[in-house]
């Protein structure tokens, strides 16, 4: 089995500024531990003869010339703002008092 | 930490040694953004520049932009890197309101360029090799402005507005090893290192390189290693310093401070630091903690970059001459002592003097007139000397005098009109009517006017007290209102004057 925590699974949750209730990170915790466990079986195979890869293309230097396309409106980019000032997107304070 | 609390600056690098690092951003001036086909420009209105790929919009994807890749390749080669055969893309996971897709595109285990090194020259002479441990590729953050609160800053503010016109510009970070043994130099390290790697993306043509407008960004990182102990302090990190001198200022100001406090029983809290040019202090960002957690992951969205040898041979081809060795060129054919030549470095006027040069003007007249007069005017209208004039005006400025069609004076007058847009000097010397009296007729008939009338000078001049030859030589450059060769009026006078005998 797996050594993925409660703490880790809380931990994780908060860097990804997901709520999860007592309830999600326990079965969370079963699941992702089940998940690392399933990698763990493929690492088991994996000989040096096979490289590592981020990417299940084989493809590199997928490149686009440097032309400037037309970008959004100013109005189409903050169509989807929850607020806005202006021209500018509007976002609660970022610290808090100090 | 207040200015008196700070430990003496000498007393501090007796009791610890500083130990640096340098993590430079270099914004690279292609026309697009890194990922999609937005413009890579400042000055529009607020998120004018934006599509859903740098707005983190659902859908959007990322598609790396060549010219980036290429401008990133030469500044690793520039900074004697090796160029990785295969380098990709990680996602670093972070969430602040000025990166919208929740994580900037960066490269962690995969740079592009590495093991690089920089040899720097102070001004004592002293030569530092700094070793460039990675240069990575990377895109910018929006810009945020802070509303509410006393003072503008972060701390306090109300709300925040987020224009995304920068986000998705093409960065790339250049980060130094560990740069130990600068002692007493290591704030002038800081800065000749910026500076020269201001000069090398300039001389590359792949950034503008205006710190002001944060083209160059300098973080600096700052610890101290107690004499005789080979444990390393903890270190801060001094954000955000974006001149020349505030490098310098701040490396120093860390020195003191964290001396002050270490030696006072205290320690170093290892955290982010904000540099605040205004009162030349640094102040406590936020600590590290569990938000440096990045989660950084491979970008699954963009397939790995693999320079060919040959691509990469291509770009090494097209590499300036080093700045550093291109200064001492230039300085060797241009005969300046060190003082001129610093002189035209530091107002950042060797490229214009050059090309002046290159025009046809004497050295020390192009040198005179770039940091004479047009840094003058240059500096009255707080815009900079280059942006003002031409080299190929200023060279031609510089020809008349030379034929004697202007006298300096007249010449700094037809600047003036070259710079207001009337034209070509010639042209200005044309329309203003600018031109030297050069017709000895012309002046010999106000000479002998003016001798006419001042009988007690005539008599002195014939008697050898030649110089009473003034007043007279005054009086004949009012007339001709400023605009004859005043050296050519003295000989005209003694001439008329032992002529009328």
């Amino acid at each position: 089995m797996s050594e993925i925590t409660a703490e880790q699974v809380a931990h994780l949750a908060n860097l990804a500024r997901i709520d999860l209730s007592s309830e999600e990170i326990a079965r969370l915790t079963t699941e992702l531990g089940q998940i690392v466990d399933s990698v763990a079986k493929v690492a088991e195979v994996a000989t040096p003869d096979v490289p590592a890869t981020s990417h299940p293309m084989p493809l590199t230097n997928v490149f686009r010339a440097d032309t400037v396309v037309p970008s959004l409106t100013v109005e189409q980019a903050l169509s989807g703002a929850p607020d806005r000032d202006g021209d500018k997107f509007r976002v609660p304070a970022i610290l808090d008092e100090e | 930490m207040k200015k008196a609390e700070l430990m003496d600056y000498d007393k501090a690098l007796e009791l610890f040694e500083p130990v640096l690092g340098f993590e430079v951003h270099v914004e690279l001036n292609t026309k697009t953004k890194m990922f999609c086909g937005c413009a890579n420009e400042f000055g529009q209105g607020a998120n004018t520049n934006t599509c859903p790929t740098c707005l983190g919009l659902p859908g959007g994807l990322p598609q790396v932009n060549a010219k980036a890749i290429e401008s990133s390749i030469r500044l690793g080669l520039a900074l004697g890197c090796e160029i990785a055969e295969y380098s990709r893309f990680a996602r670093k996971n972070y969430f602040y309101p000025d990166t919208a897709k929740n994580f900037q595109t960066s490269q962690y285990d995969e740079p592009i360029a590495f093991n690089g090194q920089l040899t720097i020259e102070l001004e004592s002479g002293r030569l530092v090799t700094v070793d460039i441990e990675r240069a990575h590729m990377e895109d910018d953050a929006g810009k945020l402005t802070h509303v509410g609160g006393a003072t503008g800053r972060i701390q306090g503010a109300d709300y925040s507005l987020v224009d995304y016109n920068r986000g998705g510009v093409p960065l790339v970070e250049i980060v130094t090893q560990m740069i130990e043994g600068g002692e007493a130099d290591s704030p002038e390290i800081g800065r000749t290192y910026v500076a020269a790697i201001r000069e090398i993306v300039k001389a590359l043509g792949v950034s503008n390189a205006r710190m002001e407008e944060g083209n160059v960004r300098c973080d600096a990182n700052v610890s101290l290693r107690p004499r005789g102990s080979n444990v390393l302090g903890t270190r801060t990190e001094t954000k955000n310093v974006n001149s020349l001198r505030s490098v310098e200022r701040a490396v120093r100001y860390e020195i003191q401070r964290q001396a002050a406090l270490l030696h006072a029983g205290g320690t170093i809290t290892q955290e982010t630091r904000h540099w605040h040019e205004d009162t030349g202090i640094t102040s406590a960002g936020r600590p590290k903690s569990d938000a440096d957690d990045y989660r950084y992951f491979p970008e699954p969205d963009l397939v790995p970059v693999a320079p060919s040898r040959e691509w990469v041979e291509e770009l090494r081809a097209t590499l300036p001459e080093p700045p550093a060795a291109r200064r001492k060129r230039l300085q060797a054919e241009w005969g300046f002592a060190n003082l001129e030549f610093q002189d035209v470095v530091n107002s950042d006027l060797l490229d214009v003097v050059e090309a002046t040069i290159a025009a046809g003007a004497a050295a020390q007249a192009a040198r005179k007139w770039w940091t004479g007069e047009v840094a003058r005017l240059a500096n009255a209208s707080g815009v900079s000397a280059d942006s003002l004039v031409q080299p190929a005006q200023v060279a031609a400025l510089i020809e008349l005098v030379v034929a004697g069609t202007l006298t300096d004076r007249l010449a700094r007058q037809v600047l003036e009109g070259v710079i207001g847009g009337e034209g070509t000097p010639l042209e200005v010397v044309e329309s203003r009517g600018l031109a030297v009296v050069s017709d000895d007729g012309a002046l010999i008939a106000a000479i002998d006017e003016a001798l006419a009338a001042q009988p007690d000078v005539l008599a002195k001049i014939r008697d050898g007290k030649v110089q009473a030859a003034g007043a007279v030589i005054g009086a004949v450059m009012k007339a001709m209102r400023g605009q004859a060769d005043a050296a050519r009026v003295r000989e005209l006078v003694l001439e008329r004057a032992g002529a009328a005998e």
